[in-house]
């Protein structure tokens, strides 16, 4: 079963790296959003699908990592990719602050509280806090990646950048799944009385898997920062994290190729009807509705995990 | 002082609207568990109705301003009301017994729906209520000219919160409401029919939302497509930040929170006046994690 993962992701990750160049660049900026998506899917997933906590505010985690590696990098001229675990620990180190206060609230109430952090951070940029955002305008000239000497500046150098970092994410979260530390979330997420009763610190994990969910989607805010080389405060509005939030569920929480797939279907979605132009956003929304119905647990829903207990022969069961 | 007494009679007024909005919050919360992300949408849709039926209808000055703004405020009540009984049908009663995510995600794809469903029929641009509709002038109150639109607003959402009380307290009807939202499955066993309830409480807080709308209208002047969205967050921050689920809950922390903004946009900086209800929200949720009007319930223990 294992091995049967491993060999799955690899032809699909062979697939995936010949097929840019019989795509236009459109096509592959399309791939590179979804990718972009899928990555910050799988950090949120971390989050929602695993821990079980409502955060709606994730844009706010991709911002902060923009922004830092955005203001460094035209400031000091810092090479942009060096940034990647300056950002990372931004968006982490913030993520735990604000965490550490609202973590215990009741599932519907920390959602309306992570809308608010998500909505706080932006009003923030937007009113260029201690002057070094930009204000609504943002920041300008960013400066694009460059790996080994090459600089990457076509949709088709981004797309392997990206889709290199989503395969990291992939391995690394997949292990993590199976990890004592993933075990431990998703015992919490069933139930965190009997979860604490066990000896897990709940408290802990908790702002330990925030933190390391914002972390990521803070590398996500890097790259998203240097392919974009301009970043605004609009780019990270209440609806991205709406998206983020809805992949994860429309996929199937707690499962990795549910996010890949929702990935692909929100960015994918309204590509698909771009003809309908301003209706587009009505299907989409319809769609949400009429997905859930049908697929309430998502697409791929996470498999359960089963044990099984040996019957001594001789023995009845109670 | 004068400044005070004037931005705090600005904030009641507003805060009365959030309050209306609150109470659809509150009370679908209350027996649903459920975030009502589309309820925000449905008081655009209130607006936008009220401006067809006023223009349509030329009402105001053949039966007199405040008579012709009632009638146009039951029609909107009505037709809202018809709009929340199709939304629940629609897009919540096929997740009743399903995992609170994905009613979650419904609620947003049917919010992402109805506002682009307002854009398309209306247009993406501002509309402009007619302004001559009520009396234009101010009342003087303690030095402070508060205009009359302000206070008739005020007035008739203090009028609705209070009917509505009335209403879950004392009648049947609002008893099987409470009952629905302390347990629906007792309330069941009691024979109450939830489902009916759930239609009741989907009739009355669209109704309330969409009259909301009504008055942001015939209060700024200007409506647009977008607008539920940021009424509708900060009504549903005035109803966690009074208890949600309580219905004078919803109406002191709507109120609170409509004070709370003006002072803070007057005192400290208009920019960040969205910034401060969600500031006072996460503070007052620390200290009190039930709101404060929220009783203390005891989690599956």
């Amino acid at each position: 079963m294992k091995n049967r993962n491993a060999i799955l992701f690899i032809l699909f990750a062979a697939v995936l790296a010949t097929l840019p160049p019989f795509l236009n660049a459109y096509w592959v900026d399309v791939l590179n959003a979804i990718g972009i998506y899928a990555i910050l899917g799988l950090s949120l997933n971390l989050i929602v699908g695993h821990a079980g906590l409502f955060n709606l505010g994730h844009a706010a985690f991709f911002a902060i990592g923009a922004y830092t590696a955005a203001i460094l990098n035209t400031t000091f001229g810092i090479p942009i990719l060096w940034l990647l675990p300056v950002s990372a620990l931004a968006a982490g180190l913030f993520a735990a602050v604000v965490a550490r206060p609202i973590v215990h609230l009741r599932g519907d109430y920390l959602c309306i509280v992570t809308i608010g952090v998500g909505e706080i951070v932006r009003i923030a940029l937007v009113n260029d806090v201690f002057g070094i955002t930009g204000g609504a305008n943002g920041i300008f000239d960013i400066s694009r990646p460059s790996v080994f000497g090459l600089t990457i500046r076509t949709p088709y150098e981004f797309f392997y950048l990206i889709w290199f970092f989503l395969g990291v994410t992939i391995v690394l979260f997949h292990f993590l799944e199976n990890s004592r530390f993933g075990r431990a979330l998703n015992y919490l997420r069933e139930d965190e009385v009997a979860a604490e009763g066990s000896g897990i610190p709940t408290a802990r994990y908790k702002l330990a898997v925030f933190a390391l969910g914002a972390a990521w989607a803070g590398m996500v805010g890097l790259i998203f920062a240097s392919k974009m080389t301009i970043i605004a405060p609009e780019s990270f509005s209440f609806w991205e994290s709406v998206l983020m939030f809805t992949l994860i569920i429309l996929g199937g929480a707690g499962s990795i190729p549910g996010v890949l797939l929702g990935a692909a279907l929100i960015v994918g979605i309204p590509e698909i009807f771009r003809d309908l132009a301003n209706a587009r956003m009505l299907v989409f929304g319809a769609a949400m509705v009429v997905m859930m119905i049908f697929r309430t647990e998502g697409i791929i829903p996470q498999r359960p995990r089963v044990y099984r207990l040996e019957e001594t022969p001789g023995e009845e069961r109670p | 002082m004068e400044e005070f007494f004037q931005q705090f009679a600005n904030g009641l007024a507003v805060g009365g609207i959030y309050a209306l909005i609150a109470l659809g919050y509150t009370m679908v919360y209350g027996v649903l568990k459920l975030i009502n992300f589309a309820h925000g949408d449905l008081f655009t849709i209130g607006a936008y109705l009220g401006l067809t039926v006023l223009a349509a209808l030329g009402l105001t000055e053949f039966y007199g301003a405040v008579i012709g703004v009632l009638l146009v405020a039951i029609m909107i009540m009505g037709m809202l009301a018809a709009i929340g009984a199709v939304l629940d049908r629609a897009a919540y009663r096929p997740l009743r017994e399903s995992p609170r995510l994905s009613a979650v995600v419904s609620a947003l794809g049917a919010s992402i729906f109805l506002q682009n469903l307002v854009m398309l029929v209306y247009g993406a641009r501002f509309q402009v209520y007619p302004l001559d509709i009520l009396p234009s002038t101010a009342v003087s109150l303690f030095q402070v000219d508060i205009p009359v639109v302000k206070i008739i607003v005020l007035a008739a959402s203090i009028l609705l919160m209070a009917v509505l009380y009335l209403f879950v307290q004392r009648t049947r009807i609002g008893t099987a409401i409470r009952a629905a939202a302390i347990d629906q499955g007792a309330a069941r066993l009691m024979g109450i029919d939830v489902n009916r309830v759930i239609l009741i409480v989907f009739l009355i807080g669209p109704a309330l939302g969409g009259v909301a709308g009504l008055m942001v209208g015939l209060l700024y002047g200007q409506i647009n497509f977008t607008m539920g969205w940021t009424y509708g967050l900060k009504a549903f921050t005035a109803a966690i930040l009074g208890g949600i689920g309580n219905i004078p809950g919803a109406m002191v922390g709507g109120l609170l929170l409509g004070v709370i903004e003006a002072l803070g946009a007057a005192y400290i900086s208009i920019a960040w006046k969205d910034a401060i209800a969600f500031c006072v929200l996460i503070a007052i949720l620390i200290v009190r994690p039930t709101g404060l009007l929220g009783e203390r319930v005891a989690e599956k223990i």
